[in-house]
């Protein structure tokens, strides 16, 4: 039984067919005519998250909803306890391996790009580039269309479907790291700095931190790319995705449980973990690790420092600072809503574009702080930076 | 400069002080002179570029990034360099230009006409990477604040050379940078340098608290007692027709302080108490305050806040050397030397005879005077050793006051601290309404800080750029040395050396003091009132 649509999805898609081919947007829409509702009429915030009134669904609910429709598996956007969930099957997936038990019963998959109608909304989901099965969410209602985008990044990685830019009237985004400070430099020059260390302490095992939800696999994709064929040792946390990512037809070369048992083995090898363990007991069965970090905060060294990484990765699943910016000039939209991390200069950024721009102040997203979703041993469940 | 910077961002990131170390020396047997000689200068603070203060820098990083995005930045990372290395907006055309070497930096900020640096700054800005830039800044605004003391530098250079580090202090004071004569001797293949003594600092010898358990353990007999003066360690050096006045890190206050120097008609090295002092009685340290952290004096200045030294010790009488003499011998010199030469604004800090630790207990609880910080012990054996070795001194600070305050406002610390609500301005109740008294930022430990980070950020009511104002709901006790009046807090009353001495987590802020109770505390409160 479909719950989303009291139809059935055939229908909503034969629904959505002409409107969608019809559709060539302006890349710089008008300003709503008079009569279209501003969307801010039918989108709300509410303590549970963003409310889509006419469809009477969530986007990444907080707290428990009845409906919800999720942009990724990151532990801070899919929460357990709704009811309905409709995502991508790659997300559903992705949930179902990580909440066990507490996944929410009831799901329906929508592959990315095609349209189905939820109440008196049109939802439609668009590769975000953020992880495997990433999506925003394009929604149209009463003539105006709405981008909610999650958790995005522009530039490549074979670990997921790339960014899709889409013109809209209202495009809502994240700002993780929405201050000019934060540029990422390229990727390959990051697992370069780590291969080159790797040469120069071949007797001690490089121990890198990365969550275990798309940071840990495109981290592997990076090396493999970069030449690096010997086997990856991971922390038994980081498996269950890696295998899962398999299953997608993610590409991650040989690799092995960095147990105990492997402590000779793992002498000058290369070793995943999350965060949190990389610098705990855990790293102990290493022998004198070079700790490095991939994260898109080791651009800040005294963040680095604070982690006690002795070798700091700047590698982000989240857009920079030009990222960001040069999104917004992509997608058009003549207003921008800010969902969290740095907004304030975005809104700074985007108001002297002449973009209509504010926060949402959305609450419960990105833990302002690395070391505190460490803290909270999040590192094995945590979304990735 | 790449070199340099490489080993700034290792240095950065290194967490352990013998890693720290090992960097160091690979540093100084990799690099060539000069390099590494600016490198050590650097390290050890002994570079300085007048025209490259901060202010400059932030003038000129606003006219390559909107200001606004630059004071959230900076806001967020915490630290000037790190902030514009980053934030720098790089120019790909000049991407191909060779970047400056340490040396050319060096040089060239030493020989630029005035008016010229920032747009020579400039010109490097844009051709180093963002960790060149880092390092060129750190260099330039001469603080590099990465976690290497000028002690850790200098212990690394005598391992590499396999020196004695004392012996490096020794000579340290006749050097300049970029230091070729060190070099050589610390590769066999130079001199040791002079210890071009002259009017040099020499190290002064430094003591650890007392604990409990140490006094215990200690021979009262062996132990000479005297006030700890409340004011700033000094050595004076009056040598070569020379005269100079150091703090005990080996800083000039001259410049600050000719009423002391210009009495240092003598050939001594001596060692003593800075202080203020009217008609032979010491002023409030809040008046010292506002003399030090200055290069030149105002005659107002001079008149209101004149300076005096007390002495504790004597470590050379003219060319003497005496500071491998016994305590006790040297301040029988010292009194001897003392009457002979009666320098004005000098007086001799008295010793204090005592019997046994609890008669020594009672004479510091009961001192409550202006200018007593507490007791120092002195082994009467001791020879004037530089550093801090443990056992032949300690202090004894008298006890602290303390006072139940409310958390009024939060601010972000720096350094590894940036990231959290570290510096605490804390108020008392005057009326119906919270005056602030003073600020915080230690005395807790990091899991507190934790808490307490978290304690802000849910209890915010209002931002103020990186300052948050929160709920009056925190009470904090805070223990400092002594209270006195100041024109420049609102409550009209400043602490000195506030510090977190609990959390309260259990107490309601209603309960916490009032503003009377801390005026009642300030030093002769009742014969003023």
């Amino acid at each position: 039984m479909r719950l989303w649509d009291e139809g059935a999805g055939a229908m909503a898609l034969a629904w959505a067919r002409p409107i969608l081919g019809g559709m060539a947007p302006a890349l710089h829409p008008q300003p709503l005519p008079s009569g279209r509702p501003h969307p801010d009429r039918w989108i709300k915030v509410q303590p549970e998250g963003l409310y889509v009134e006419p469809g009477g669904f969530h986007i990444d609910p907080v707290r428990p909803v009845e409906r919800a429709v999720v942009t990724h598996g990151h532990s801070d956007h899919a929460r357990p306890g709704n009811r309905h969930v409709l995502a991508t099957p790659a997300t559903l997936a992705i949930m179902a391996q990580r909440m066990g038990e507490a996944a929410p019963a009831s799901t329906q998959p929508l592959e990315y790009g095609e349209p189905i109608r939820i109440g008196d909304v049109l939802v439609r989901l668009v590769p975000a580039g953020h992880v495997l099965g990433s999506a925003q969410v394009v929604l149209e209602h009463a003539g105006s269309r709405v981008v909610v985008s999650g958790d995005y990044k522009r530039r490549l990685d074979r670990t997921c479907a790339p960014f899709e830019p889409v013109p809209c009237d209202v495009f809502v985004t994240e700002a993780t790291f929405g201050l000019p400070v934060f540029r990422h430099p390229p990727d390959l020059g990051e697992v370069e700095k780590l291969l080159h260390s790797m040469a120069l302490f071949p007797e001690r095992s490089h121990v890198v931190g990365a969550y275990a939800l798309g940071k840990c696999q495109r981290v592997i994709t990076l090396l493999r790319a970069a030449g690096y064929d010997r086997p990856v040792y991971l922390h038994g946390a980081l498996e269950p995705l890696c295998t899962l990512y398999g299953r997608f037809g993610v590409e991650l070369g040989e690799l092995r449980p960095a147990t105990v048992a492997a402590r000779e083995e793992l002498k000058g090898a290369l070793v995943l973990a999350p965060p949190a363990a990389a610098t705990d007991r855990w790293a102990r069965r290493l022998s004198d690790p070079v700790v490095a970090m991939a994260s898109g905060w080791m651009r800040v060294r005294q963040r680095a420092r604070q982690r006690g990484v002795e070798l700091p990765l700047v590698i982000s699943d989240h857009a920079d600072w030009d990222e960001l910016t040069q999104t917004l000039e992509d997608v058009g939209a003549p207003e921008v809503w800010v969902t969290h991390g740095r907004e304030e200069a975005l809104v700074h950024h985007a108001t002297r574009r002449g973009i209509r721009a504010r926060a949402l102040a959305l609450i419960g997203f990105e833990e302002e702080d690395l070391e505190e979703a460490a803290v909270k041993g999040e590192g094995a469940r945590g979304k990735g930076a | 400069m790449n070199r340099f910077a490489a080993l700034i961002d290792a240095l950065v990131f290194m967490p352990s002080r013998n890693g720290k170390i090992r960097l160091l020396i690979d540093h100084f047997a990799e690099t060539p002179d000069p390099e590494r000689g600016w490198a050590l200068a650097a390290l050890t603070g002994s570079l300085s570029f007048r025209e490259a203060k901060p202010a400059a820098i932030r003038q000129l990083v606003a006219t390559r990034v909107d200001p606004e995005l630059f004071a959230l930045s900076y806001d967020y990372v915490g630290d000037l360099a790190e902030t514009v290395a980053l934030i720098w907006p790089e120019r790909p055309e000049r991407a191909n230009s060779l970047p400056p070497s340490l040396d050319e930096v060096v040089r060239g900020l030493h020989d630029v006409k005035r008016g010229q640096v920032m747009e020579l700054v400039e010109g490097w800005l844009d051709t180093l990477d963002a960790s060149g830039r880092f390092a060129l800044l750190k260099l330039i605004t001469g603080s590099l604040r990465i976690g290497v003391s000028a002690r850790l530098a200098k212990t690394a250079l005598a391992e590499w050379g396999k020196l004695d580090i004392a012996e490096v202090e020794e000579v340290w004071h006749g050097l300049t940078p970029p230091y070729a004569g060190l070099f050589a001797w610390a590769e066999g293949r130079g001199e040791r340098p002079a210890a071009g003594h002259g009017a040099g600092f020499r190290p002064m010898m430094l003591s650890h608290p007392l604990e409990e358990e140490d006094r215990t353990a200690l021979d009262p007999a062996a132990y000479c007692a005297e006030w700890k003066w409340d004011g700033i360690r000094v050595q004076l050096v009056a040598r070569d027709g020379q005269r100079r006045v150091y703090s005990r890190t080996g800083d000039e206050l001259s410049g600050a302080f000719p009423d002391v120097a210009d009495h240092m008609l003598f050939d001594a090295v001596l060692d003593g108490e800075l202080l203020v002092a009217r008609d032979g009685v010491v002023a409030p340290f809040n008046d010292l305050q506002q003399r030090l952290n200055r290069k030149s004096v105002t005659a107002a200045m001079l008149r209101d806040g004149p300076a005096w030294v007390r002495l504790y010790d004597i470590l050379f009488d003219g060319g003497e050397d005496l500071r491998g003499l016994p305590f006790s011998e040297r301040r029988a010199r010292l009194e001897r030397w003392y009457e002979a030469v009666r320098p004005r604004r000098m007086d001799l800090s008295p010793l204090v005879p005592f019997q046994g630790w609890e008669q020594l207990a009672a004479l510091r609880e009961g001192a409550r005077e202006n200018g007593i910080e507490g007791l120092m012990l002195k082994r009467r054996d001791s020879p004037y050793l530089g550093g801090r070795p443990k056992g032949p001194w300690f202090k004894w600070k008298r006890g602290a006051l303390t006072l139940d305050t409310v958390l009024m406002y939060a601010q972000r610390g720096h350094g590894k601290r940036s990231s959290f609500y570290s510096d605490f301005t804390f108020g008392v109740w005057r009326g119906a309404e919270l005056v602030p008294v003073g600020k915080a930022y230690f005395g807790f430990t990091d899991a507190e800080l934790v808490e307490l980070d978290r304690w802000v950020r849910n209890h915010t009511v209002r931002k103020y750029g990186p300052v948050r104002e929160v709920s009056a709901g925190l009470v904090l006790e805070v223990a400092f040395d002594s209270v006195h009046p100041s024109t420049r807090h609102k409550s009209g009353l400043a602490m000195r050396f506030p510090r977190i001495h609990r959390i309260r987590w259990d107490k309601p802020a209603p309960e916490a003091d009032r503003l009377e109770t801390l005026a009642r505390m300030v030093v002769g409160a009742d014969a003023a009132a």
